[in-house]
């Protein structure tokens, strides 16, 4: 294999609080390819913090941490703030879970788009509108000039989600990083969303970093799988090979999905063993 | 010694930070000791919490710390700079200042415990009504409040006594009056947010009344942000009292209400500085008390942080 | 035991006027458990919220429990011992500044009953849930217990029909796993119908017998669960939905019809 494109070693991520040290993340590596990365798990298993640390974006009073953290040869953890924001939505972009909360509400779609656009590459505002229509066609919106002129709140939840996936793909980054994407949506606009991205990726060969709750998901969606509990990764696997997973979390946690095929018995109830986290 | 006490103050603690509270009383007493935390954490705001706490004491002690009679005149010993035996000066009836604004405190505390005591109950109960009932009744209440807050509030205040008659009682009226609409508001505009939670629908599904709900349910989500605003007001309060005093509406002579005697230190302003100044500087400190203690207590008690 | 007919729903501000449920009609029997699955805007809750009382000035007929409803707020003190309801959200559905206890003793204050103390403490035994919890605040549980809380709530009237709208879904698969098993023992325990609303097909189908699949305020069809185990619904909406519950599939997303 080729160098990777991104490389996690040891990466953590703690909280000061009144109560002690938090430890979000806790010793976290993986390496990324030009692949869709699956980020597995549930509440508080510190999955969102480790997308967000790879861009730097954690909340204060966090702190990152880790051996090496290396994207392209460029060491995020010592960066500096100019580089890093050039990265960041140029080479790195970031789709968050509610579009609502991503787009600014008293700015056009358009202007959004091409501005994401202008902020990274020296482009009249001509050329950035021709790029963001483009774009608007690419994520398969069948009117761009009039989504291009609509406010967000105009938009439904699916458009916007597919508008955000535009804004953070108009830049050509190598790495995306999705959290929760879709989490927002009805399952079959989920999927329409997600086979955009899907499409997006592969013809760009991109990398995909993508964090999501729902196990079943990830497993179709992605290539590989990180599954994490507890800020740690339990298990590392293809995602063709979940069937076969090995650590009791991962097992436990499709074991007590309730299935459409198999009715009326109790769902096993996972049960956690402290010694996962050592 | 340490080692007597510390076993009992961690078993306190211990008590406080109980996971698992025993009784009703346990569970808020750990609350409102983690909400001490938080509030302790902010150094000015402690600051303002340690000057309103001594405006209470030198209120509740005022005989024992003052030095002199606060009323009664001794025309000998007029207009006196600050000095040992008058720290701050005598006024121009011969009167000691320091005496005066020590027993000061009291009347500043009464019409700030006065208004506030009247006026939040009123805002909280319109805004509360208005917002959970919606409709004929949210209009009522809050066209009544308009026409309220459509006068600036001064000159309502003015108006009032100048139509009660001058005294401390009626400026404290006065003030109440003027000073309820900007609580409705605030009332109101939570109430909204709050009617349309699961748990009013929950409760209400309990066949509560509307009563049982706005009482026991939106009014103690609204208090918080009413309580922080009466404190972040208590200085406007303290001022309105004060510009009533000066202008002669307010507490009458002798007593010693700090705007009135600003009031009748101007005269004296540019020989005697003292006559004015130290009245000015404790409505001053006063006031900047209630708003450290104000965003202090906004910090803590803000029910959109977290609980 | 509840008998729906020709429910309308409309919603309408100024010049917006939503049809939110066309002609829903429906029968459910006693201790039967019933489904109504659809995406979001499809009204499923609407009917839900029509029928407690939530949703007002709808039109049609609705019967609970032989007792006629009216198209208003207003409920007979009878209909709140007989229905009772477990929201979405555990995060908005627990007060934020009253503990467990008042939580679980003011139904019992309101509807007058006798011995709150133990009607409580045997509430949270039902749900699972020990003497340690009672006198804790909500932001002191997780959100499996707060849904525990909310479902110690709705029993502790004693109801007879327990409406649930989305009592999962704010909630991680393994909590879910709990919650789902508790929903089943408690039914089986107190003999309680169900009327369930999920986005989730797999969680409606666990819990429910039998299914009403709602799309743009109308019912679309009315599956049994063992048809849809089977996979065989009649309906091509409610097989698209079947199969997007399978989770990702590249070639399948292609033949998606858009029925808006």
């Amino acid at each position: 294999m080729t160098e990777p494109l991104l490389s996690v070693r040891d990466l953590s991520v703690s909280f000061d609080t009144r109560k002690g040290v938090v430890e979000a993340v806790r010793g976290v590596s993986f390496d990324l390819g030009r692949e869709k990365l699956g980020i597995v798990g549930e509440s508080g298993s510190g999955k969102s913090q480790t997308g967000r640390a790879l861009l730097r974006l954690t909340a204060p009073p966090g702190r990152v941490a880790a051996k090496t953290m290396t994207f392209d040869g460029i060491d995020l953890l010592n960066a500096p703030g100019r580089q890093l924001r050039d990265l960041r939505g140029g080479r790195i972009s970031m789709v968050m879970q509610d579009p609502k909360y991503s787009l600014n509400p008293v700015m056009t779609v358009g202007r959004q788009i091409s501005e994401a656009y202008r902020a990274h590459a020296k482009a009249s505002k001509a050329v950035a509108k021709t790029k963001a229509l483009e774009m608007l066609e690419a994520v398969r919106i069948r009117d761009p000039e009039r989504v291009y002129r609509a406010y967000p709140h105009e938009v439904s939840g699916g458009m916007g989600q597919r508008i955000m996936i535009a804004m953070m793909l108009i830049t050509d980054p190598d790495l995306l990083i999705a959290d929760e994407p879709t989490s927002a949506l009805d399952v079959t606009v989920q999927l329409q969303v997600l086979a955009i991205l899907d499409d997006l990726v592969s013809q760009r060969g991109m990398g995909l970093i993508f964090i999501s709750h729902d196990l079943n998901l990830v497993a179709s969606f992605c290539d590989r799988i990180l599954v994490m509990y507890g800020g740690q990764v339990m298990e590392e696997l293809a995602a063709s090979e979940l069937h076969n997973a090995q650590h009791p979390y991962t097992r436990g946690l499709l074991n007590c999905l309730p299935q459409i095929d198999a009715r009326h018995v109790d769902l096993p109830v996972l049960t956690r063993d402290p010694a996962w986290l050592l | 010694m340490s080692d007597i006490s510390s076993p009992s103050s961690t078993g306190v603690k211990a008590w406080l930070t109980s996971e698992n509270p025993e009784s009703h009383l346990q569970a808020s007493c750990g609350r409102a000791y983690y909400a001490w935390l938080d509030f302790a954490a902010n150094r000015l705001a402690l600051l303002g919490l340690i000057i309103v706490g001594l405006l209470v004491a030198v209120a509740a002690f005022a005989p024992l710390l003052a030095t002199a009679s606060p009323v009664a005149p001794d025309l000998t010993q007029r207009l006196l700079p600050p000095s040992a035996e008058y720290w701050f000066g005598t006024d121009e009836l011969g009167r000691d200042i320091y005496s005066r604004i020590v027993y000061g405190t009291r009347l500043t505390l009464y019409v700030v415990v006065l208004v506030a005591v009247i006026a939040a109950p009123v805002g909280l109960l319109v805004g509360t009504s208005a917002g959970y009932f919606g409709g004929w009744v949210d209009k009522v209440l809050m066209r009544i409040t308009d026409i309220f807050l459509a006068f600036p509030r001064l000159i309502l205040a003015l108006a009032f006594v100048a139509a009660l008659g001058p005294g401390i009682e009626n400026a404290i009226f006065a003030i109440a009056i003027t000073s309820w609409p900007p609580y409705a508001r605030i009332a109101r505009a939570e109430t909204l947010t709050i009617r349309k939670a699961d748990y009013i629908a929950a409760i209400r599904l309990q066949g509560a009344s509307s009563w049982r709900v706005i009482w026991g349910h939106v009014v103690p989500l609204c208090t918080s942000s009413i309580i922080v605003r009466v404190t972040l007001d208590m200085a406007g309060i303290i001022l309105t009292a004060a510009g009533l005093g000066f202008l002669g509406l307010g507490a009458q002579p002798p007593l010693p209400e700090w705007g009135a005697m600003i009031s009748s230190g101007r005269k004296f302003l540019l020989d005697q500085w003292w006559l004015a100044s130290i009245p000015g500087i404790a409505i001053f400190v006063v006031s900047l008390g209630f708003n450290l203690l104000g965003d202090g207590l906004r910090d803590v008690l803000d029910p959109k942080s977290g609980d | 035991m509840i008998d729906i007919q020709d429910l309308n729903v409309v919603f309408s501000s100024g010049a917006d006027r939503v049809h939110a449920v066309k002609d829903v009609t429906c029968r459910i029997a006693a201790g039967e458990s019933f489904g109504l699955v659809g995406e979001s805007g499809s009204g499923k809750s609407t009917v839900l919220r029509a029928l407690c009382g939530l949703a007002t000035g709808w039109g049609g007929r609705v019967t609970v429990d032989g007792e006629a409803l009216e198209p208003t707020a207003q409920r007979s003190d009878a209909f709140y011992k007989t229905v009772q309801m477990v929201f979405q959200d555990p995060y908005g559905s627990l007060h934020p500044r009253h503990t467990v206890n008042r939580i679980l003793s003011e139904p019992i204050a309101i509807q007058g009953l006798d011995k709150p103390g133990s009607r409580v403490e045997e509430a949270l035994e039902q749900v699972g849930l020990g003497h340690g919890f009672r006198f804790r605040f909500p932001h002191q549980l997780s959100g499996g217990q707060r849904q525990r809380v909310a479902i110690a709530r709705a029993l502790i009237l004693k109801p007879k029909i327990l409406l649930l709208d989305e009592p999962t879904s704010a909630l991680d698969v393994s909590v879910q796993a709990e919650v789902l098993n508790l929903l089943m023992r408690l039914r089986e325990e107190l003999s309680l119908t169900f009327v369930l609303v999920s986005h989730d097909l797999a969680v409606v189908s666990h819990i429910c017998d039998r299914i009403a699949v709602m799309r743009n305020g109308e019912v679309v069809e009315e599956v049994t669960a063992d048809a849809l185990a089977q996979g065989d619904p009649s309906e091509r909406y409610t097989r698209q939905l079947l199969v997007a519950s399978k989770g990702y599939d590249r070639a399948a997303i292609d033949q998606f019809e858009d029925f808006g």
